[in-house]
């Protein structure tokens, strides 16, 4: 053998005992992440070299143990028989050490070379613990170090020991755990198995006999896939634990964690001393106020708010500071670009300037979305974010939704503003896959950022005088709807998915570290960027070549270019008369587009440029000396006067160009598409407008408003915001408030954007659930909207009327849904024999 | 149902600390750790839940003969905190209903 060997290390460990710490410790930067082949659990593999070469350390999942009933110990399980590990690294927390035992024996019982790191030293001193490693070296027979892996101490050792091991092949003592009366049995099973040499390379044979004792179904598998008289043993097996029942009125596998617990109690009494005996801890004394049954909810409600305050509206001031450097970026791109034309620009430039404008809505968001991470980080690492898992599993349980699905709703948007993308990512914690598919699919319908505008939008415009109402219903109804509806797919779609018990540990509170929230904050919202970074800019160039292209009819160009011909020969006419012959050579012939575009330039860049717009006056002077006059307010009456007209001929031009964009879009694939859907969308009183500002918002949501600033433009001078151009167009083509609660339910329930259904696709794995929650919120939303708009007109409802109709029956709904149990929730009968 | 869920009661063996006094009280029998009292302490004597369930409060803790102490309920009277060796974990009532429990 060469004195260089690579070696292959796997890292186990329970959750919470810092085994990403130490994998990070150990292999660097130098890692990657895969999936263990057919399953969505993450694989992280990294190397390091130390003097004897490269050592591969794997990153296991974490468990509490390696039985067959979690995917993910069935995933570590795989790993560790099938890729035979050269040594495991058992991370265990020093500060829960018995139970942290558990698995260790588990992991020594496969016959695996086992070196244990024992993390968070320095935790477990500090709740006055003092572990013996040499005592507990010896009483397991393997190496231990002692760790803080947090602060890095430990490295050197733990490589050290790993190479050893490795070395040593010593995998501990062989009977580490005594089964008492269950030894006769597994003795004999184990004689029984290891006559057959193949079995006994894919699995130890003591290790098998207690898992078949066990009961465990994975470990039957083996059994049938290698070993030739598998029925009959198989049959032997059920007679030993039917006889071990009888004789010690225990089963074989409780007899097995007894028999483990007491090791480890001894192991644990033997190595570890404790100062105080039974304080009352810190967290416990905090306890008693957060948790408290009658305090409780007031806490959680205080600290909600909080986060709402700090995010979201101060987060809003702090996008005032923000703006303007995306201003000036798409500034700065557009000054890159071939310059603007008189009409219609060129294509190059409308659809740069049109993807810098859906990315810079998205990035306004980035300080919001740091803040409200980084306030998500404190609750996480502070420890109460399990606790309101705690206070809240109840409601959302009989909903068939989890405890732990509060940060994804919450990161959603559940207090208006979120972002669904990092909502449905966190749904990766939560245990009951049954739970999870429910949440990722409900998470969607929470209020993220980029609706508000178009709420906003419709509530100025419909609901003016009703708007606290109007903004409690929105932000209100899509909890219940959220509620309702995975109440219903639980019921129905979700049902015979797995589910698994809420038991989840309560941990100690911590004061959250300064680095620890600044990173997970960092990452969340590096995922946000490189959201609109890659899927929302390359979605936005479909949704502009669908949204412009046929183009429009040469004829219908004809007349707008006649039209915008005549209103510059009408201003030669009218600046002639003006006076001013010193300026004359700046509109004759092309001089007048070089003026108009000049004129526009300028007033584009001091709105760009807000309180820095001195600056911009002192630029234009020095650049264009002779020509500032005319587009600046100057002293020169005549001057004064031609940049009035200029004023006028802008408008003109801004009207046409509008017209142009909106006669492009009517004409456009996707305009098309609008009008085809209207004989669908008439009865929950959508034209084909509406129809296409709800199509293009499936790219991102901020386009929606966009899409229809473009196609309400009819008389749209200077002063008519979208909202008055919107409410005239509205009241002559007869939409109501009714008609807008049907936008608004509508928009509440659509589906997720494209890059959330992508997020839905990589948590679920599947592409049946991303085109189920594409579909399902598009039938129901329209479903739901016709029913409003179609009864709500029958019943000669208003809009605020019907939308406090509708929020009664929802709530109602919500409330009646709530008692229905769940189909899973009976009570397995006892199968044991009543003994006293 | 969690509205007419049988209390069960374990004496509280701190010393000085009152009984858990309540109705039906059951001596060293079975009963299920879902309907003992806040701040009562118990032992467990055995599981009625299969499967992944049952693996899992092993996991964390809930193997036979280990003491447990009812830290609180939730303010809508599920789930529970317990306490186990030196770990706080939080269950529902379902699965504590499935949790068999002697007094200490």
């Amino acid at each position: 053998m060469a004195a260089r060997k690579s070696l292959l290390v796997g890292l186990a460990g329970q959750q919470n005992a810092g085994k990403s710490t130490i994998f990070n410790l150990l292999t660097g930067a130098n890692q990657h992440i895969a999936n263990y082949p057919g399953v969505t659990v993450d694989k992280k593999s990294g190397a390091y070299r130390d003097a004897q070469g490269r050592v591969e350390v794997v990153d296991l999942p974490g468990t509490y143990s390696l039985t067959s009933f979690s995917l993910e110990e069935r995933v570590a399980r795989d790993f560790l028989l099938g890729e035979k590990p050269d040594v495991v690294i058992n991370v265990v927390d020093a500060s829960q050490l018995k139970r942290s035992l558990y698995l260790t024996f588990q992991l020594m019982e496969m016959g695996l070379p086992v070196v244990l790191a024992c993390n968070m030293m320095d935790i477990a001193e500090s709740t006055g613990q003092k572990v013996d490693v040499k005592r507990l070296e010896s009483s397991l027979g393997v190496t231990v170090v002692p760790m803080v892996g947090r602060k890095g101490h430990g490295k050197a050792d733990l490589q050290k020991a790993v190479r050893q091991a490795a070395e040593a092949k010593a995998s501990g003592p062989k009977n580490l755990i005594a089964y008492e009366e269950l030894e006769p049995h597994i003795g004999m099973l184990e004689k029984k198995l290891a006559e057959h040499t193949n079995l006994a390379i894919t699995a130890p044979p003591r290790w098998l006999a207690v898992k078949l004792l066990e009961g465990d179904e994975e470990a039957f598998r083996i059994l049938d896939a290698t070993h030739p008289d598998a029925v009959n043993l198989r049959q032997m097996v059920q007679t030993m634990i039917q006889s071990f029942e009888e004789g010690t009125n225990h089963s074989p596998a409780d007899h097995i964690v007894i028999c483990r617990d007491r090791l480890a109690a001894r192991m644990v009494k033997a190595c570890l001393t404790r100062e105080k005996e039974n304080g009352v801890s810190i967290s416990e004394k905090v306890d008693r106020v957060v948790l408290n049954r009658v305090l409780a909810p007031f806490v959680l409600v205080l600290s909600v708010y909080l986060i709402y305050e700090i995010s979201i509206v101060q987060g809003y001031k702090l996008t005032e500071y923000t703006w303007p450097v995306l201003a000036w970026l798409r500034e700065a791109v557009s000054s890159l670009l071939p310059p603007p034309e008189l009409l219609e620009d060129s294509l190059l430039r409308s659809l740069v300037l049109w993807m810098v404008d859906s990315a810079n809505t998205l990035l306004n968001y980035v300080p919001i979305f740091f803040i409200l991470f980084m306030l998500i980080a404190v609750l996480e690492d502070s420890g109460y974010m399990a606790r309101i898992a705690f206070i809240l599993d109840r409601i959302f349980h009989s909903f068939g939704l989890h405890g732990q699905s509060t940060l994804p709703f919450i990161l959603g948007g559940v207090f208006a503003g979120g972002c669904a993308v990092p909502g449905v990512m966190a749904t990766k914690g939560i245990p009951d896959e049954r739970s999870r598919l429910a949440t990722i699919l409900t998470v969607p319908y929470m209020n993220c950022l980029a609706k508000a505008p178009l709420y906003i939008l419709l509530i100025n415009i419909y609901f003016a005088a009703d708007k606290s109402w109007a903004l409690f219903f929105i932000s209100t109804i899509t909890i219940i709807m959220a509620l309702i509806i995975a109440k219903v797919l639980t019921y129905f779609v979700l049902r015979g998915k797995e589910t698994a018990p809420f038991v989840m540990e309560m941990p100690a509170y911590h004061t959250p570290t300064v680095k620890g929230v600044l990173q997970r904050a960092y990452e969340r919202t590096w995922q946000y960027i490189k959201k609109v970074g890659t899927i929302v800019v390359a979605v936005s160039v479909c949704v502009f070549i669908l949204l412009q292209f046929p183009g429009i009819p040469d004829e219908s160009m004809l007349n707008y270019t006649g039209r915008m011909e005549k209103s510059m020969a009408d201003f030669r006419v009218k600046a002639a008369k003006a006076g001013g012959e010193a300026y004359q050579k700046y509109w004759e012939g092309e001089n007048l587009e070089k003026l108009l575009l000049l004129y526009d330039g300028y007033r584009a860049a001091k709105m760009a440029a807000g309180t820095g717009a001195s600056s911009v006056d002192g630029e234009y002077q020095a650049a264009y000396p002779e020509l500032y006059p005319l587009i600046a307010r100057s002293k020169d009456k005549a001057a004064k006067k031609i940049t009035g007209l200029l004023r006028n001929l802008s408008k003109t031009r801004k009207t046409i160009r509008r017209e142009i964009r909106g006669e492009k879009i009517e004409t456009s694939f996707f305009g098309r598409v609008g009008r085809a859907l209207e004989p669908v969308t008439q009865f929950a009183g959508f034209d084909w407008k509406v129809n296409i500002a709800l199509i293009s918002s499936f790219a991102a949501r901020e386009s929606s408003v966009a899409t229809l600033g473009a196609l309400f433009q009819e008389k749209a001078d200077e002063g008519a915001t979208l909202e008055s151009r919107m409410e005239a167009e509205g009241k002559s083509g007869g939409r109501t408030p009714l008609g807008a609660l049907a936008i608004i339910i509508f928009f509440a329930l659509y589906p997720p954007c494209l890059a959330t259904t992508i997020m839905v696709k990589v948590q679920t794995a599947s592409y049946k659930w991303m085109f189920f929650s594409i579909i399902f919120p598009t039938v129901l939303g329209l479903v739901t909207a016709s029913a409003v708009y179609t009864l709500g007109g029958a019943l000669g409802l208003s809009g605020v009327e019907a939308m406090k109709v509708f929020y009664v029956l929802a709530l109602a709904l919500a409330a009646g849904l709530a008692f229905i149990p769940d189909p899973l929730m009976k009570h397995p009968q006892p199968t044991y024999v009543e003994q006293t | 149902m969690f509205w007419n869920r049988r209390r069960n009661n374990c004496q509280n063996v701190e010393a000085g600390a009152a009984p858990c006094l309540g109705p039906g009280m059951l001596n060293g029998c079975d009963c299920a750790l879902s309907g003992v009292v806040k701040g009562c302490r118990c032992r467990i004597r055995r599981h009625h839940a299969h499967g992944a369930v049952r693996q899992r409060l092993l996991d964390m803790g809930f193997v036979p003969n280990a003491e447990v102490e009812v830290m609180r309920v939730a303010t809508l009277g599920d789930p529970m905190e317990v306490k186990v060796g030196d770990s706080f974990i939080t269950l529902r009532k379902h699965e504590a209903d499935q949790i068999e429990i002697v007094n200490n």
